[in-house]
């Protein structure tokens, strides 16, 4: 019974705390499962443990999503290599991407954040699809992806893992952990990546991949007593990042600043400190209170040949959050307030965009659950922001199990939020665009605050076939803009064009689901996607650029039982991505234009790990086995300095196969 | 000076005995309920919830532990054991009327204990 209370006791701690964390908490007890889908939260919720982790190649939280249906991982641009993230078929931006629920890829990190959370330190990952909870603030809109690392407490004394590719890719990730007292831990986690040589399998000159160096180092402490209550995290990072890309003949030293050679080198530094302290209440194990402070400093100083762009944030967030209840634990509610501050030095070439932006706002969410088949979440918040105004942020959620082993969902929210036009779509510098903002009345470089509602809803069903398990499920999402800072390609060529929406904006997306386990241990997990995103731009409507309207995920994975410590795992992924709508370019010469739409195309990932103990395991595996290659990557590749260069329209991998093995060390 | 002791602690005694006999907004409270499937769980704990003063409830199929933090102010130990008898379910205080427990799904009906 002890026991019960004391899991009870830190079951609610983390709600507390991580207040989306509970599946992974409820569900301790079943057998682990790479992606796991709750039938009981509220939200549409699947969590990725760490295990779902292991089958991508590598390396870092961008690349973690390649099994994952939910999320489509993007190639953002031929030079950076950065590989980008949609949901519903929205950007990056128009999620809430949070690392123990303090907000971390926003503002000047929009572009590379993912990149720069090493996949070894992640102990879980939930991804929200649609409208989020009101607690971590009004921006998200088309979903949530909360990162967790791993906790002191828990971890184990040393890990190591190395790993190499292909593609001259090598990583070197270490652990050190150690107890300081039965309350205090502490870890410490090392991160090294490079890629040393040049790789132009294109033969169009420029590099397929970036030259890159990245040390990243955490180091994190724990506290937790279990008799007063008390759970505490101090986090301490700091992380360098330096790119070179372009031309294989560019020389950093010689060329940079003259048009001998194009070339591109972002550098990017970053320091983070974050403190988090909660506390239950005695006897009321449903009541606590949480309090969350965290500061950062991200510096970006970047060319893209004679592009000039440097961006300085310093960011201060603070989140209160108090847990308890109305009556029983059938009526709950959170309440509180949050802080941020955002300081940005900015300059694109020669203009000067440094601004301070700050917020002030109040929450409060309601969950009712009859502790059976029904339950709601009622969230609101308002705010004030210095540029976005006062304004309230509805929130909606509810959960019906109409019969054993379903569930369906329902959702719908606001977001609000101001498009960092220049960090989200720095790609385009990498191009011969002229940027110009059509508009000048709003308080966002000129724009006006992005405005989204989103609505969803989702079924899932578990069943068996032949006695095996299966689930099959779908779900729908339309996100409507009120307002957008639109992203216009479809001008000219020569031209990005950023202004306020005039007309309509959506994005409809269809997800359908069917999961089998086909013989023991063999496990099927298929999605069908289809995507309808336009967009009224000046020209006309259009299909978002570089977003296929149908696309096809299939995984396999097979596991051998633990026989000796010893076992194999087998990973299979294939992914066929329908045509997709791209920039427009008729107007250029016609070796410099891209057709309206892409080819379809296939990508298929596999990997293979062989368990010899619990303490060393080693891994191999390939990407793009069938070499699909994207035949023009970059327009104006001839004549980077001239009107037509573009290298900023990436719509399948530039780098054709890529084969990588790493070995896995752990001390218990 | 013994006695001056012996007063200290008859009064701190008291007090503590007095502290007893407060009522507790807070009871932690746990008793055995016989019951054996999902279902039951359900519907011991809805009937638990139905006990004003119940702030959480939860009941374990396999220990068969009902685990409650109960405000005193407003129900006792007592209603509750008779709130869960009421709903089919023998609990170590208070054995459900054979009526109430005739009631219960077919696949509830636990084994009684004579």
């Amino acid at each position: 019974m002890q026991k019960n209370i004391m899991l009870f006791v830190v079951f609610l701690l983390s709600v507390s705390v991580f207040s989306q964390e509970d599946l992974e908490e409820v569900k301790i007890t079943k057998k682990q499962k790479g992606i796991k889908k709750s039938y009981t939260l509220t939200s549409n919720t699947s969590l990725i443990t760490s295990k779902e982790l292991l089958k991508a190649a590598c390396c870092n939280l961008a690349e973690s999503f390649e099994t994952n249906p939910s999320i489509d991982v993007n190639f953002s641009d031929a030079l950076t290599g950065t590989k980008q993230i949609k949901m519903l078929g929205l950007t990056s931006p128009y999620l809430m991407i949070t690392e123990e629920n303090i907000p971390s890829v926003r503002g000047a990190s929009q572009a590379y954040g993912l990149s720069f959370t090493p996949g070894t330190w992640i102990e879980s990952v939930q991804i929200t699809k649609g409208a989020g909870s009101v607690i971590n603030g009004y921006e998200s809109i088309s979903g949530q992806i909360n990162t967790e690392l791993l906790k002191p407490l828990s971890d184990i004394p040393f890990f190591l893992n190395a790993y190499g590719s292909t593609d001259s890719r090598f990583e070197l990730n270490t652990h050190f952990n150690k107890k300081l007292s039965d309350k205090w831990a502490t870890s410490l986690f090392v991160h090294g990546n490079a890629r040393v040589a040049k790789n132009d399998m294109n033969n169009d000159g420029f590099l397929d991949n970036p030259l890159g160096k990245q040390i990243n180092v955490l180091n994190r402490y724990q506290y937790y007593d279990p008799e007063s209550g008390l759970v505490s995290f101090i986090n301490f990072r700091y992380m360098n990042d330096k790119k070179q890309t372009g031309e294989v003949d560019f020389d950093k030293d010689r060329d940079r600043g003259t048009t001998n050679h194009w070339g591109s080198e972002i550098n990017t530094e970053r320091f983070d400190v974050s403190t988090k302290i909660g506390y239950v209440f005695k006897d009321m194990p449903y009541q606590s209170i949480g309090f969350q402070n965290a500061f950062n400093t991200h510096r970006q100083d970047s060319y893209f040949g004679l592009n000039l762009y440097d961006i300085k944030q310093n960011s201060f967030y603070s989140n209160l959050i108090f847990n308890s209840i109305i009556n029983n634990t059938m009526h709950k509610f959170t309440t509180g307030l949050n802080f941020s501050y955002d300081q940005y030095q900015e300059f694109v070439n020669a203009n000067d965009y440094s601004r301070i932006d700050n917020s002030v706002g109040a929450f409060f969410e309601y969950t009712y659950d009859n502790t059976d088949n029904f339950s709601i979440i009622l969230g609101g918040r308002v705010d004030n922001h210095n540029r976005l105004g006062f304004f309230a942020t509805p929130r909606l959620h509810v959960r019906y199990n109409p019969w054993k082993n379903g569930v369906i969902r329902f959702s719908a929210g606001r977001g609000k939020r101001s498009a960092n036009i220049f960090a989200e779509n720095q790609q385009l510098f990498a191009s011969s665009r002229t940027f110009s903002i059509l508009d000048n009345s709003g308080k966002i470089y000129g724009l006006n605050p992005e405005i989204a509602w989103n609505y969803g809803i989702s079924f899932s069903q578990k069943f068996k076939i032949f006695n095996k398990n299966a689930e099959a499920g779908f779900d729908i999402y339309r996100t409507d803009f009120q307002n957008q800072a639109v992203v216009d390609l479809m001008q000219s060529p020569q031209d990005v064009l950023f202004y306020n929406l005039k007309g309509s904006s959506f994005a409809n997306s269809l997800q359908v689901e069917f999961n089998y386990e086909l013989i023991h241990n063999l496990n099927l997990r298929t999605a069908y996607k289809y995507y309808d995103i336009q967009t009224d731009y000046l020209r006309g409507t259009f299909q978002r650029p570089l977003q296929a309207k149908h696309r096809f995920l299939g995984n396999l994975e097979y596991e051998t039982n633990v026989s000796d410590n010893k076992q194999w795992k087998f990973d299979y992924t294939f992914n066929w991505s329908g045509k997709q709508q791209l920039p427009y370019t008729a107007s250029n010469p016609a070796e410099d234009q891209f057709p309206d739409f892409s080819p379809s195309y296939v990508v298929m990932n596999a990997q293979v790990t062989r368990v010899f103990s619990p303490v060393f395991e080693v891994y191999v595996g390939g990407e793009n086995i069938g070499n699909y290659k994207q035949q023009k990557a970059i327009l104006g590749a001839n004549d980077p300095f001239g009107p037509n260069f573009d290298a900023s329209v990436a719509y399948a991998p530039i780098f054709g196969q890529m084969y990588y093995a790493g070995l896995r060390f752990k001390i218990k | 000076m013994k006695n001056l002791i012996l007063i200290a602690m008859i009064t701190f005694l008291g007090f503590s005995a007095q502290a007893q006999t407060k009522k507790n907004k807070n009871l932690k409270y746990t008793t055995e309920v016989n019951g054996n499937c999902e279902q039951c769980k359900k519907r011991i704990e809805k009937a638990a919830y139905g006990v004003p003063g119940v702030k959480t409830a939860s009941w374990d199929v396999s220990s068969h532990q009902l685990a409650v933090i109960l405000n005193e102010e407003k129900s006792s130990p007592k209603d509750l054991n008779l709130a869960i008898a009421k709903a089919g379910h023998d609990t170590k205080e208070v054995k459900a009327t054979d009526a109430d427990y005739e009631n219960l799904h077919s696949c509830c009906k636990y084994e009684r204990e004579k």
